[in-house]
This record gives structure tokens, sequence and C-alpha cells, in this order.
């Protein structure tokens, strides 16, 4: 966890001298010295309005498990001297959160969920943050014999027919939502003492699935950020490896919409937002690695943008669906 | 709310000390940044501490109050108190926040995901023990001080001041129970303060326990032991400092 150290402006010092004067509310920035911390020459621009306001961001497990969270939230902290309060749950319970105006912004995936929580009206300006893939993890023997599978639903498929123990994640998260449609399009209905619903995180299942030889799909950030510490290797690959495309994970930001809930930061949303979109966000993404591995892939910067990211999927301005 | 920071700092110089002395014997490095794991025992201890204080100050007068009157409901009273002790902390968490969602009654203050809003639900969960085990110790002691305080000519006053006086220590007892209670648990804290940490390291609501289940969650076992340690070390010691405070003299 590098500890990024914030260049203060002298408009901005006393605020910061009394929220450290040890008020312990709901106070801004813990800042300790100056020094800037990635020498890109920018001081901040932070203007004193801004300074010692929060914006709070529901996301899921794996963008804050991987740890790619705290190296774009430490730089939007230093270009915009607004501290970010991640709260990491699943996608689902982090549009729940949204949905209760409980957050200013959510990065998640679940296009299925985003296109709900965008069509109830509580978000607006949905963006194509990046993507990175599924895999199905399996323990070393492989019982089920679904090494380089090239289908996901065939190995699903062949889980459920030899009664192999399935770890699922079992919690409305986007990885979640993704197992449930796999299951979905290989026309099982999964049950039985084999299938295990953990109700936990990535890192929970993981860990599980590890313990009892078991399978389990996952997103690769989250896999390869703790392949060292489980005894389970990637079966089947998903796209980024040329796995098929059902196995595509593509994450999406939102800013909570402001005419419904009026207490929500809009401003600061949309600055996250455009900060993350913009090319020094998505460099910062692309450059994000684990072991040598890059994780995450940018997809917000394209000069032939997709319009079906900014609504919900299959939306047209004739009448819908 | 509750007043100032928690100078805790002098404290967590201690606790760095010995979490490095715990540490050593476990054969890891040390494995966070320091400003990490020091911030994470401050919200711990703050949040903690300001919650059974708070606690504290409400519980002992209901405890006298039902201990030294008799009033119609009063098993009744007694009854919801003894089953509270037990109330699961998640639930307590989830009406907590309800309460301090932005939908919910309280909304306004905008306390959801703070300390705040962490520090009612462990007052919620601390306030039946605490009362409990002092009424406990309070109803002990009455029969026969009350009387030979009576017979002496003392007031209610004076008799409830000797109560009080022969009673200490369970009522140090209640306190460190109600600590216990609010340092250990988890349920509640991560559902209304939301775990979260700043980018660079410093905690805002997460706390040791919820920092335990973080480095249980990713895997990274060592870590998670550390940090159990130093959440032992650190009721040790309350215990060890209450104890000493509130002199050991036995009840009777």
């Amino acid at each position: 966890m590098a500890i990024h150290r914030r260049k203060f402006l002298g408009a901005t010092a006393g605020a910061v001298a009394a929220t450290m004067a040890g008020c312990m509310g709901n106070d801004g920035e813990n800042g300790d010295g100056n020094g800037d911390g990635d020498g890109n020459g920018d001081d901040g621009g932070a203007s004193a309005e801004i300074v010692g306001e929060t914006l709070t961001l529901t996301t899921t497990t794996s963008t804050y498990d991987t740890g790619l969270l705290d190296e774009v939230n430490a730089a939007f902290e230093d270009r915009y001297g607004v501290a970010v309060d991640a709260v990491a749950q699943g996608t689902g319970a982090a549009l729940e959160t949204a949905r209760s105006g409980d957050s200013d912004v959510v990065m998640v995936h679940a296009r299925s969920l985003e296109d709900e929580f965008l069509e109830e009206g509580y978000g607006v300006n949905r963006r194509d943050l990046m993507f990175n893939d599924f895999v199905v993890v399996g323990p070393e023997d492989d019982p089920a014999g679904i090494d380089g599978m090239e289908s996901a639903t065939e190995a699903f498929q062949t889980i459920a027919d030899t009664g192999s123990t399935f770890v699922s994640r079992g919690d409305n998260s986007g990885t979640h939502t993704k197992e449930l449609a796999i299951w979905e399009a290989a026309g099982t209905e999964p049950g039985g003492n084999w299938y295990r619903e953990v109700g936990a995180g990535m890192g929970d299942a993981l860990n599980q699935a590890s313990e009892s030889g078991a399978y389990t799909l996952s997103d690769r950030g989250t896999f390869i950020s703790m392949q060292d510490d489980v005894n389970l290797g990637i079966r089947v690959q998903g796209p980024i490896e040329g796995g098929p495309e059902l196995l595509a994970n593509p994450y999406g930001v939102i800013a909570v919409n402001p005419a419904v809930h009026s207490n929500a930061n809009y401003d600061l949303a949309m600055s996250y937002i455009g900060f993350l979109t913009s090319p020094e966000g998505q460099e910062i993404i692309e450059n994000y690695t684990v072991d040598d591995k890059q994780l995450f892939f940018p997809e917000a910067l394209s000069e032939d943008p997709n319009f079906q990211q900014y609504v919900p999927e299959g939306w047209s301005s004739d009448g819908g669906e | 709310m509750i007043g100032p920071a928690l100078s805790s700092q002098p404290f967590v110089e201690l606790l760095s000390l010995l979490s490095g002395i715990i540490s050593e014997p476990l054969l890891v490095e040390f494995p966070f940044e320091r400003n990490y794991v020091t911030s994470i025992i401050r919200v711990s201890l703050y949040v903690s501490l300001a919650a059974v204080a708070a606690s504290t100050l409400f519980s002992l007068p209901v405890a006298m109050l039902v201990g030294f009157t008799d009033f119609p409901g009063k098993r009744v009273v007694v009854a919801v108190i003894n089953t509270g002790m037990g109330f699961p902390s998640v639930v307590v968490g989830l009406v907590v926040l309800f309460a301090v969602s932005n939908q919910g009654p309280l909304g306004s203050l905008e306390l959801v995901f703070t300390k705040e809003a962490m520090i009612m639900s462990q007052f919620v969960l601390a306030t039946p023990v605490i009362t409990g085990v002092s009424l406990a110790a309070v109803t002990s002691v009455e029969e026969g001080v009350q009387d030979a305080a009576y017979a002496m000519g003392g007031t209610r006053l004076d008799v409830a001041l000797v109560t009080i006086k022969e009673a200490r220590y369970g009522i140090v007892t209640a306190v460190l129970a109600g600590l216990g209670r609010a340092i250990s648990e988890i349920g509640s804290v991560l559902i209304v303060g939301g775990n979260i940490v700043r980018a660079d390291g410093t905690s805002i609501t997460r706390t040791l326990t919820t920092a335990i289940r973080v480095e249980a969650r990713q895997g990274r076992y060592e870590t998670a032991f550390v940090l159990g340690a130093i959440l032992v070390a650190l009721v040790l010691l309350i215990n060890g400092i209450v104890l000493h405070l509130g002199g050991t003299g036995r009840g009777r």
C-alpha cells in the first residue's frame, strides 16, 4: 500500500490543520505533510471548497482485493484533494447501497444489474471503465477433467455431471450473476451436495475452494493476486487468453442520480468518473500489475465510442427494447 | 457526539512495540504499513471506548434504578435486559443501518459509514451487558448490607452509596464485559461502518476485527494472526488497566 503524500496549497493548509486537530467526525484529510507523490508536475489544483469533502464509492470486492482501487484512488486524491471512501461489497449490495442514497458513485461489473439500476432512475452517466475476464479454476488433480476446455458451458455441464464440488459465491455479486448466467446457458440447474453457496467475497470463495478441492468461477484479477496462496489452477481460460466470450468481465462506473438523492455528491462523482475514464486514469489501470501480470484492461477511450455504454443495453430512443 | 479525539498516541506507540514483540515469535515480518495498523488500532479503541463510556453513563443509573426500586413490570424490564445481552450483533448492525441510512429516520445526519454509526451500534450492544451485570452485582449486595445500613440509621442515599461501594468490583466487571462485547464484535461494525480504508492506508472505519476478516479473505493468514494477537493483547491490556484503576477489592 503505497503512501501517497499530498501537496497542499496554501489555501488548504488551514482546513487541513483544523481537521488534524483531532476532529474525529466525518472529516476529510489526514494529510501528513507534503511532497508530490507522483511527480507529474501537477500540484493538485485542489480548491479550498472541496478539500475535506469525501466521495463515497461502493464497489466490488475484486477491485479492492486486487489492490487496483488503492492505486487509482490515491492518484485521484492527489489530483483533487478529495478522499475516496471505498466500501467493498458485492455488485448487488453496492448498487443497493447506492439506491438508498448512501453512496455517490458505483464501480461494478454486472451489466444486467447495472441496467436495472439505470432504468429505475437511480444512476446516470454510466461509462465503460475497463474489463478483465473470468476463469474457471479448480484443483490440480482436476477430478472433472475439464482442463483446457474451450467452452465454459461445457465445463460447467461436466462439473455437474461428475458431481465435482463447486463453490458458488452466492452473494448476488457480479461474479455470482455471471456464474448463474453460465449455468443457464449450459441448461443445468445447479444443486445437490456438490454445489456449495458460500455467501462470501471472491477471496473467501477461492480460499474455500482451495481448502475443499473444489471448482469455482473467479475473476482473473483476484485469482492472480491470490494464486500463491491457494492450491488452484486455471482450468478454463477467459477471452483475454483466447477463451470464450461468455467469460468476459466488463466493469462500469455510474454516478448516483442527484435528482433522486439530493445529498449525492454529484459533481465529485462526475469528477471521479471523469478521472477514471481520462487518458491518465486509464493509463493507471493499464499499468497496474500483480506479479508482472496486467489485471485490468482499460476500455473507456475510443475514437468510435460504443453508445450502448451510456444507456441500458438494447435501449433505443424510439420506444426501448 | 463524544468529545475530542482520543489521545491514544502513547498508547499506540506502546502497541506498536507490543505488536513487534508479538510478531517476533511468529516469525513474520510485520507485514503492513505502520500507519495502516496504528490507524486501525486507533479506530478500534476510539469506537469501542466511546461506546462503552457512553453506555456506562447510561447503564449504571438504569441498573441502580431497577435494583433499588420496585415497580410494576420490573420483571419484564429485567427479562428485556437479560435478553439484550445475547442479542446478535449483526441484527443490531442492520437496525442501526436502517436508522442512519439516507432513507432512515436519522438519514439527514449522514452517519452511514462513519465511526459515529459504529459507536451507536456498539452502544446498543454493550448497554444490556453493562446494565445486566451491574444489576446482578447491585442486587447481590443489597440484602445483607442494606439492612445493616438502615439499622445504623442511614438514609436511602447512604444505602445506595454503600451498595455501589460494595458492588464496585461487579460494576467494573460489567464495564469490562461490555468492552469485550464491543471491541471483539464484527457483525455490526462491518455493516454500518463499511470497513473503509483510504488509499494512503489510513483507516476511516476499519477496526481490528474487520481488518482480520479482510486479511483472511485475501488468504493472508499470517497478517490476520498478527492482527488477532494485537487485538487480544489490547483486550488484556485494557482489562489490566481497568482492574487496576477499579481496585481489586472484592465485593464481599
